[in-house]
């Protein structure tokens, strides 16, 4: 309980400091809609989707999954600021629940990921994405991509107190990051990489996002054969929860070892 | 005075260390720390740079692990209760521990939540430090456009939010200018007076001797000496008295008329014909050492009467020089 209320606590400290730095709340906007243009514009004629469609419809869920992938950058050097600075010592040396100064970065930055979700969306209806199976299914698709969103946090909050200093962050977190969207179906289809690749991208975790969502929009590029691709609901729902079993208790044990 | 461990109750001990050893790597940072504090009093914890005075707070706050000892605050064990020892604890440490980013108020506000004030009550409690640390009209503000001095009261008056059984300062007035030194001297008398125990640490003999019921002084990691701030005056010789001869024959002289009044150990510097000793009345003890020499018939080309500095105390206490380094690492 008190675990739930003091990472409410730190999450809307979180809160307030994005209000103090006005210029950040610049920042969550641009990454989306930066992602929208130039992946929907750049890749957006002439590569192929399977079945019929058009390519951007089927590539905006890949971004939308992509999107939600780089917020871990900014939880991971938000997290390593925050370890570095004095003001842990008192959050350390009060009674509060071990877990909240991670689990508020975690509550604080679903906020933002809401944010960004809208962006995308209002992005992605202006360059002719459409979500066609009505708003209970496209409001389960949103679900599901805040759901790796959240599960992505806590590895960016384990990132975060794993490096030694914040400036490190965005070296560790961007070759991490984009061998895990090239090799997945946000670009191409699996179906249509030489086989073994297309098996590394099928079982990639974003791809069961990336898939089930498609499948919840009503966007083309659905209907692979492979298991994990037949299974994407499930696995967009099993993949997200492990990651962040894993990930959620490490980063705490970690935390109360720092400094210690 | 020997304090005995083992009939302290926890009603009457609000701090005990019990032989705390700590290691960083090679360094010996705590070799064997001992600590009682009665509860209701003021402990200060005297020592040089590097002696282990922030090891042993970070230790009994709960923010560090030791490698040894026993540690026990507010009746709870530090290494197995941590969040029983936070309940009852403020902490402020040697660098302002506050969020720079947020405002004076809102960082009050969050602390006082934090330990489970409604909210309406935190705020309240907020505006009441604000007042009282004179940081009301820097409310609003970015702690981060602070200076030192406000960081530091508002770092005060953060570990106050509830007020504490047990309150750790380590160093609390480095690099505070005089006003604002006495200002925090001041909070703190109120907050004792409010049967607060406060254990401080410092650099500053005057600061341990305006505050503490009791000084320990640490050296390399242990307490070295322990008494009233007058017991440790009274063996350190609250001042000096310096003389310098006119003429080298006389020095062996002035020397034995020196150690014959103020009855302490003389020290003596042939060279520069100067002998000096501590002294606890100096004025009395310099009208008798002038009237005796004058009587001998010895010039006296100088006189002298000092304070001694912490370096001269660490001498005294302890045997070597407080800044010097040859005990770093030094394990037993
Ligand atoms: N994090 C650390 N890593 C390595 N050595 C440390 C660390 N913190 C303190 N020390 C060493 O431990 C000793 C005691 O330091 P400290 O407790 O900070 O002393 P004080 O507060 O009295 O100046 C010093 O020799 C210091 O160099
Ligand atoms: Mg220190």
């Amino acid at each position: 309980m008190t675990a739930l209320t003091d990472g409410w606590l730190m999450a809307g400290r979180n809160l307030r400091h994005v209000v103090r730095s006005p210029e950040e709340i610049v920042l969550y906007f641009s990454l989306p809609i930066m992602f929208v243009l130039v992946f929907g514009y750049v890749f957006g004629s002439g590569m192929a989707v399977p079945g019929h469609g058009s390519y951007r419809e089927f590539l905006l869920p890949g971004v939308f999954v992509m999107t939600m992938l780089y917020g871990l950058g900014a939880t991971a050097s938000a997290i390593a600021v925050d370890a570095g600075r004095g003001v842990v010592d008192r959050f350390r040396s009060l009674p509060m629940a071990r877990s909240a100064l991670l689990s508020g970065r975690a509550g604080a930055d679903l906020v933002r990921a809401c944010l960004e979700m809208a962006t995308l969306v209002v992005c992605g209806l202006l360059v002719g994405w459409r979500w066609r199976e009505g708003v209970v299914a496209a409001l389960a698709a949103v679900a599901l991509l805040l759901l790796l969103r959240v599960a992505l946090t806590w590895v960016g909050v384990l990132l975060g107190l794993l490096v030694p200093n914040p400036d490190t962050v965005g070296v560790v977190v961007f070759p991490l990051a984009f061998p895990l969207t090239a090799l997945s179906n946000v670009f191409v289809a699996p179906e249509l990489m030489p086989e073994w690749l297309g098996a590394v991208a099928a079982w990639n975790p974003l791809s069961a996002t990336v898939a089930a969502v498609r499948d919840l929009f009503g966007n083309p590029g659905v209907g692979a054969d492979s298991w994990p691709a037949r299974h994407a609901l499930l696995l967009a729902i099993a993949w997200p929860l492990a990651l962040m079993a894993v990930a959620a208790p490490a980063a705490v044990r970690r935390y109360q070892r720092l400094g210690r | 005075m020997a304090v005995t461990l083992g009939g302290m109750t926890d009603e009457t001990t609000a701090v005990l260390a019990d032989g705390l050893r700590k290691r960083y790597g090679p360094t010996t940072a705590l070799d064997g720390f001992d600590l009682v504090v009665p509860a209701g009093t003021v402990c200060g914890v005297l020592g040089p740079n590097g002696a282990g005075k922030t090891t042993a707070v970070r230790i009994l706050t709960t923010l560090l692990r030791f490698d040894g000892g026993r540690a026990r605050v507010a009746g709870h064990d530090v290494a197995t209760r941590p969040q029983r020892v936070r309940e009852a604890i403020g902490l402020t440490g040697q660098y302002a521990a506050v969020d720079e980013v947020l405002s004076g108020r809102q960082n009050l506000v969050l602390f006082g939540r934090l330990r489970r004030l409604p909210a309406r009550a935190a705020r309240r409690r907020a505006d009441e430090l604000l007042d009282r640390f004179g940081l009301a009209p820097v409310a609003d503000r970015s702690a981060g456009t602070y200076s030192g001095g406000m960081r530091r009261r508002l770092d005060l008056a953060a570990s106050l939010v509830v007020p504490p059984r047990v309150l750790f300062l380590d160093e609390p007035t480095t690099g505070l200018d005089p006003r604002s030194r006495n200002g925090l001297w001041t909070a703190v008398r109120d907050l004792v007076a409010d049967g607060t125990t406060v254990l401080l640490t410092t650099q500053y003999l005057q600061e341990a001797d305006q505050l503490a019921d009791r000084v320990c002084v640490v050296d390399a990691g242990r307490v070295v000496a322990e008494g009233t701030p007058d017991q440790l005056k009274a063996r350190i010789g609250a001042d000096r008295v310096e003389l310098v001869v006119r003429r080298s024959a006389d020095v062996p002289v002035a020397a034995a008329v020196l150690e014959r009044i103020t009855g302490a150990a003389v020290r003596v510097d042939g060279e520069l014909r100067r002998v000096q000793a501590p002294v606890t009345d100096r004025i009395a003890v310099l009208t008798a050492v002038l009237r005796a020499l004058s009587d001998a018939g010895i010039a006296v080309e100088d006189v002298l009467v000092r304070r001694p500095t912490l370096d001269e105390a660490f001498l005294l206490l302890t045997g070597h020089r407080a800044e010097s380094d040859d005990r770093a690492g030094v394990a037993v």
